[in-house]
């Protein structure tokens, strides 16, 4: 699961680190973090927005070792895939291992294919998909996409991305 | 009244089109209060020179008939030099190769104190900012609406209209004969090979597709945009193009029934340029039929901004050279 937490350090050097640290530890995949210098809380502590994967079993340890550490666990959140975009792939989808190139988004932990229809009009002619891969983020969906160019061209398939969508659109 | 004085540099379908689009507007022009003269035509096969203004019907005529608009042998490059007008109008066939001839004209153009209109994309693409900077040298202008998306007026837009704003971004469609192909194969869930073969016989699409359909032609425009509008100095090597050869109307419909196209679309965004066949959703203005041409700028001040219409055909072609003569017409 993907998860979105907000910590409180103590003013003093070294403190990230020590949030950090727990989250590797325990095999979480570290996504984003934000590091706030200027907002202090009342309680004078630099609140550190962090989002990672991590496996649901292992969350209550994560969060004890934390508050162990004197680093503050402030709230903490499952984080939806909210960024979505579709794509079009030509070529030999099936025969160069679909489940290959599925799993290559679906094994970042931060984008997954959520729905594929598939087209194949003959044995030997090119098949047709329409993929749809949902993420946590824009920024999320950009690496997934990065990375699904990169398995198209190494499979020879013709990736069909969308138009870029912004603002006045 | 003003007389200004022009030279026509090749006769085909546009040259033919800009004649008689000048006969058809001679009142339009007296009113503006502009003489327009054309005092020298030429054609792959030789010229014809009047320094009191060429009957533009009698060449149409003999075009027709004879198949050249010759009564004489001054090349084109002497014509430019020694034969007194104010505008050269370059309409000499698109070559991807060196350019020629209308990069030499263009250039000699320049030297002799001709203003420059051109409907060639060759040498613009290719050497955008030498001819840039020859035209600026000599203090003349360098006008070339027609080389884009034909009748619809991107340049035009940009800079005199949408003047003061800061362009972030274009993208568009900006080859009629892709966008023709993947309409069709789109409604009538036909396969490329038999919707080229259709266009062909339309006279849509060219005898060797490659040169519209592998993107080529959509990329040296975007090159054209790049140079003008961000001044780049971008050539086509800059460009990542992918064409339409490999889209199947699977695919089509796969993106019909989650209300996307597919179109061949230009994009000119972050310093990149891209051609490639892109999901364009069906209610997007980008998403036009057809043989039509779109594009879509953005700007800081405007928002954006989206223009479709005619992108080729000799009339419609004509409009676009008509416009930039007159342009240049009112500023001498």
């Amino acid at each position: 699961m993907i998860i979105s937490m907000t910590l409180e350090l103590k003013d003093i050097p070294g403190q990230l680190v020590l949030a950090l640290e727990p989250i590797s530890e325990l095999q979480g995949n570290i996504m984003s973090v934000v590091h706030q210098h200027e907002e202090k809380t009342p309680r004078g502590t630099i609140p550190v927005q962090v989002m990672f994967e991590i496996e649901q079993s292992r969350l209550d340890e994560l969060t004890e070792r934390l508050e162990k550490s004197g680093v503050r666990v402030a709230r903490v959140g499952e984080e939806r895939l909210r960024a979505s975009v579709s794509v079009v792939l030509i070529g030999h989808i099936v025969h160069s291992d679909m489940g290959d190139t599925i799993d290559k988004i679906d094994s970042t932990g931060f984008a997954e294919v959520v729905d594929l229809s598939l087209s194949m009009p003959g044995i030997e002619k090119p098949s047709s998909a329409y993929l749809v891969i949902n993420a946590v983020s824009n920024r999320e969906l950009d690496k997934a996409l990065d990375i699904l160019r990169d398995v198209a061209s190494r499979k020879e398939l013709l990736l069909i991305e969308p138009i870029k969508m912004n603002e006045g659109t | 009244m003003k007389t200004v004085r022009i030279t026509l540099m090749g006769f085909g379908a546009v040259g033919q089109g800009v004649a008689k689009t000048i006969l058809s507007k001679n009142e339009y022009l007296k009113k503006q209060g502009i003489d327009l003269r054309v005092v020298g035509i030429t054609d792959s096969k030789g010229s014809d020179i009047n320094i009191d203004g060429i009957d533009l019907k009698a060449v149409i005529s003999r075009k027709k008939e004879t198949g050249t608009v010759a009564t004489g042998n001054m090349s084109a490059l002497d014509i430019i030099r020694n034969v007194d007008h104010e505008i050269m109008v370059d309409v000499t066939p698109t070559n991807i190769e060196n350019g020629e001839p209308g990069l030499g004209n263009m250039l000699s153009a320049f030297g002799a104190g001709r203003h420059v209109v051109t409907s060639n994309k060759g040498p613009l693409a290719m050497r955008f900012s030498e001819l840039k900077e020859a035209a600026e040298d000599n203090g003349l202008f360098f006008r070339y609406e027609a080389t884009v998306a034909g009748a619809v007026p991107i340049f035009n837009l940009v800079h005199e209209a949408l003047a003061g704003n800061t362009v972030t971004g274009i993208e568009g469609i900006l080859n009629g004969t892709c966008n023709y192909i993947l309409t069709r194969m789109a409604e009538e869930r036909m396969p490329y090979e038999l919707v080229l073969k259709e266009a062909q016989e339309l006279g849509i699409a060219e005898t060797d597709p490659a040169y519209d359909v592998e993107g080529i032609d959509a990329a040296l425009k975007l090159v054209i945009i790049a140079n003008s509008i961000f001044g780049t100095g971008a050539t086509y090597h800059d460009v990542d193009v992918t064409g339409i050869t490999k889209i199947t109307p699977e695919a089509l419909e796969l993106a019909s029934q989650n209300n996307s196209v597919i179109k061949l679309v230009c994009e000119a965004v972050d310093g990149k340029l891209r051609v490639a066949p892109r999901l364009v959703p069906k209610r997007h203005p980008l998403a036009v039929g057809g043989t039509l041409n779109v594009a879509s700028i953005q700007t800081d001040l405007a928002g954006r901004i989206t223009i479709s219409g005619k992108g080729a055909g000799s009339i419609e072609t004509a409009s676009s050279i008509l416009s930039d003569i007159i342009y240049i017409a009112r500023h001498l």
